[in-house]
């Protein structure tokens, strides 16, 4: 056996335009736990696909003990050893657990023989399961643990866990530290993505930190401080381009919360206690990557979740702009009109004129610069950004002092951002609304808002802003779960 | 050609030909093509119009039968309703296994006209059998369960009307007023509807199952009012299948719903004719009718695609 389990060296890949690996390396040892560190966006997952055959790179070499690997696929990579547990976990909810560790094995599908299977790997690494139990009906816990022995039933020796802590209770998580440190003991390797610092510290031998696409550290985590990880993930960059910072202002309350929690259907705390008021006038950025809790908080504000506990206070009608737009804000085959008619859909009573619904729709597209031919194209027929500027649009006119926007700038070119930006930063700076925003780009968020909150594992914090206007040093460090 | 002169004679040869071979066969096919349509509109793929069709034959036979006395006003009535409910409870079985239970209408309705092929059968031979116990059908309803002609000498009959007259309201219901835009919405992008509009989808569709399954049965009280005037085994020869060609051809749009049923009228009743008379097997149509389905199916594909991409 090799010293060293799995090597990528100075990865490429482009996506269209869009570098996202441009030279990154990593080297994982045999018989450690490895964490890859970066921002959203830095490569990691991505850099973890090409080493499990799911993307090819445009240039670079992976090895696996020693020896020249090539992966064209999944199968390639599992049969080199390697295994994956997504954020998104891959298993077939209808099937049972021992039914999904068979998946992808050959020959005559025994059941004894599969369930017999996972008993022996739950036996001997630690990961109670129950093998007959059917993947959807277990906590997403449990489907985290299911998704490992399946893994090690196709005999991984490499192990790579893509966030995997983002959706555990703490003590769930530490429950997959031991099995971690259990596994590496018997020769085993895991790779560990995370965004958490102090997480990586803890618990990984080594630490590989990407930025921007680009391996900037990497080292064994006993000679790394907190601080130099930060620095590498956070990095130096030129100031960001602020918005304007309000003074506290005693302005009408149009959000408030008190001790608001939020748990979600498998009882997993979504959101910590969260007291929090929005004045009128402000623009509220929210930052978190994926799972921290900002979208319950969203959701929550905007009236599209109950809280478990605490008290929601809000305006009767809440302008919403969903992250999804094509599924949840507009039906591309319905026409503009009908779209703008889609808001109010619930609260329609009797005939409809559609002589006034098309001319209310023509003049959302007036007043928010939406190009199509006229209120009667069908939504699908216009640009993402026009498409975009349109649900902003129809949201302001029903609720206009009250807007939560989901990701709003997602898949939009940068004129279309900024766009979007002008019509959000209307509403509260021209009208007087309340406005609530959450991007997972910070600097759109520093350029856009007047306060800023981070959301981390459920902890929702407000970040003052820096002494020195553009630094985004106590968003990033925030981010990545240092809170000053 | 010979066929082809046969087919013509049959289905629009002769004002008799076309009143009462097309029209009594588009009849059905209209209510039936209706039902199928308002619950695609929604989402809900509801196969079972030829189950809920039965159950209203079944219905309105029992209520014709029960009181064979009632004047015609007073008894045709409860006939239509009788049709109506016993389809929309038919329909309300899956509608109710759908959303207690999670199990796909388009199964569950496929099963459940089975079960009402099954029951019809029994209940020919049971509980509205003839006196005599010999035959698999009931005895004739009384003159007042008769469904009135639309025309002297012809077999149109109230049936045709009501449907015209259902299609026209569905239309004007489905583009003119808040619930069918909630409908349209609903079957259009669900997720949309309940997140942008607030819209309780589980409900609607719910109630658009119930509204599909009163029309199919509606269908069944029909074909026994106005064309059998007994319940038999046989009561639909597969009506409730070809409505969902007839929908679908119409493009789910109520007013061509209209047209297709008469298309497709057309073509059993010239089917039939071109069998007697120039003994060219009726199932040429029906591999006609298919073919012709599937190309336009994929026209419509097509264009949607094109559509998007231009």
């Amino acid at each position: 056996m090799s010293a060293i389990a799995l090597a990528l060296h100075d990865i490429h890949k482009r996506f269209g335009a869009a570098h996202a690996l441009t030279g990154a390396s990593c080297v994982v040892k045999t018989g450690t736990v490895h964490a890859l560190l970066g921002e959203n966006g830095a490569g990691k997952t991505t850099l973890m696909r090409v080493a499990f055959g799911m993307l090819q790179p445009d240039r670079g070499a992976i090895e696996r003990d020693g020896q020249v690997l090539r992966v064209a696929s999944e199968r390639d990579a599992i049969a080199a050893g390697i295994g994956m547990v997504h954020q998104h976990f891959m298993l077939v909810p209808a099937f049972t657990v021992a039914e999904n560790a068979a998946l992808g094995g050959r020959g005559a599908f025994d059941a004894n023989r599969a369930a017999a299977l996972v008993r022996r790997i739950s036996e001997e690494t630690g990961l109670p399961l129950d093998p007959q139990a059917t993947v959807a009906s277990l906590p997403v816990g449990a489907q985290q643990r299911a998704e490992i022995v399946r893994a090690l039933a196709q005999e991984a020796r490499v192990m790579i866990l893509d966030e995997p802590t983002a959706v555990l209770t703490p003590g769930e998580s530490e429950e997959l530290y031991a099995w971690m440190r259990r596994f590496v003991a018997t020769g085993g390797s895991v790779v560990l993505i995370t965004h958490k610092v102090r997480e990586a510290l803890a618990v990984a031998d080594d630490i590989t930190v990407l930025r921007r696409g680009k391996t900037v550290l990497t080292g064994p985590s006993r000679d790394l401080s907190e601080e130099s990880v930060i620095q590498a993930i956070i990095g130096e960059a030129p100031a960001a381009a602020t918005g304007v910072p309000l003074a506290a202002t005693d302005a009408e309350v149009v959000f408030a919360l008190e001790g608001v929690t939020y748990d979600d259907a498998s009882g997993i705390r979504r959101l910590k206690p969260t007291t929090l008021t929005v004045r009128r006038g402000e623009i509220l950025g929210v930052l978190g990557v994926e799972g921290s809790g900002q979208r319950e908080l969203l959701r929550l504000l905007a009236g599209r979740l109950t809280p478990s506990s605490g008290t929601v206070r809000r305006p009767p009608v809440v302008g919403f702009v969903p992250e999804d737009r094509l599924l949840d804000a507009v039906i591309p085959e319905f026409t503009l009109t009908e779209n703008k008619l889609l808001a109010e859909a619930s609260a329609l009573r009797g005939l409809i004129s559609w002589r006034a619904e098309s001319e209310a729709a023509a003049s959302i597209m007036v007043e928010n610069d939406v190009r199509a031919t006229d209120a009667n194209a069908e939504m699908r027929t216009l640009s993402g950004g026009n498409q975009q500027r349109f649900v902003v649009g129809r949201e302001r006119r029903l609720a206009p002092d009250a807007l939560v926007a989901e990701n709003p700038t997602r898949g939009l070119d940068v004129q279309a951002t900024s766009r979007v930006m002008a019509a959000l930063r209307a509403v509260a700076l021209e009208h007087g609304g309340a406005v609530i925003v959450h991007s997972a780009d910070l600097d759109e968020i520093l350029a856009l808002t007047t306060r800023v909150l981070v959301c981390f594992a459920g902890e929702v914090r407000e970040i003052a802003p820096p002494t020195t206007p553009g630094d985004r040093g106590p968003y990033a460090r925030a981010l990545v779960g240092a809170f000053a | 050609m010979e066929a082809f002169v046969a087919f013509w004679d049959g289905a629009a040869g002769s004002s008799y030909a076309f009143w009462s071979a097309t029209l009594v066969r588009a009849t059905p096919l209209l209510l039936v093509g209706l039902a199928v349509a308002v619950a695609f509109r929604a989402g809900v793929l509801n196969i079972g119009a030829e189950g809920q069709l039965i159950l209203g034959a079944i219905a309105a036979s029992g209520v014709a039968l029960a009181f064979p006395t009632l004047p015609a006003l007073a008894l045709i009535p409860s006939m239509i309703a009788a049709g109506a409910v016993a389809g929309a409870m038919w329909a309300g079985i899956a509608a109710w296994l759908r959303h207690r239970f999670g199990v796909l209408e388009v199964i569950s309705t496929i099963m459940l006209n089975f079960v009402a092929a099954a029951l019809v059968s029994w209940v020919v031979r049971g509980p509205l059998q003839e006196p005599t116990k010999v035959y698999p059908m009931s005895v004739s309803f009384s003159e007042a369960a008769r469904w009135p002609f639309l025309l002297d000498g012809q077999r149109t009959h109230l049936g045709l009307l009501l449907g015209v007259l259902a299609a026209v309201l569905m239309w004007f219901v489905l583009t003119q007023t808040a619930g069918g835009f909630r409908v349209r919405a609903v079957g259009a992008g669900a997720a949309a509807a309940e997140s942008a509009g607030g819209v309780d989808a589980r409900r609607l569709t719910w109630r658009v199952f119930l509204v599909s399954g009163a029309l199919a049965g509606l269908a069944g009280a029909s074909e026994v009012g106005g064309v059998t005037w007994a319940l038999y085994e046989g009561i639909s020869p597969g009506y409730g299948y070809t409505a969902i060609a007839v929908a679908l051809l119409a493009r789910l749009d109520p007013r061509f719903v209209v047209l297709t049923a008469v298309f497709f009228g057309a073509l059993e009743a010239g089917g039939a004719s071109m069998q007697r008379n120039a003994g060219v097997p009726a199932v040429t149509v029906q591999i006609i009718t298919a073919s012709l389905l599937l190309a336009v199916l994929a026209f419509a594909r097509w264009r949607a695609q094109r559509g998007v991409d231009a």
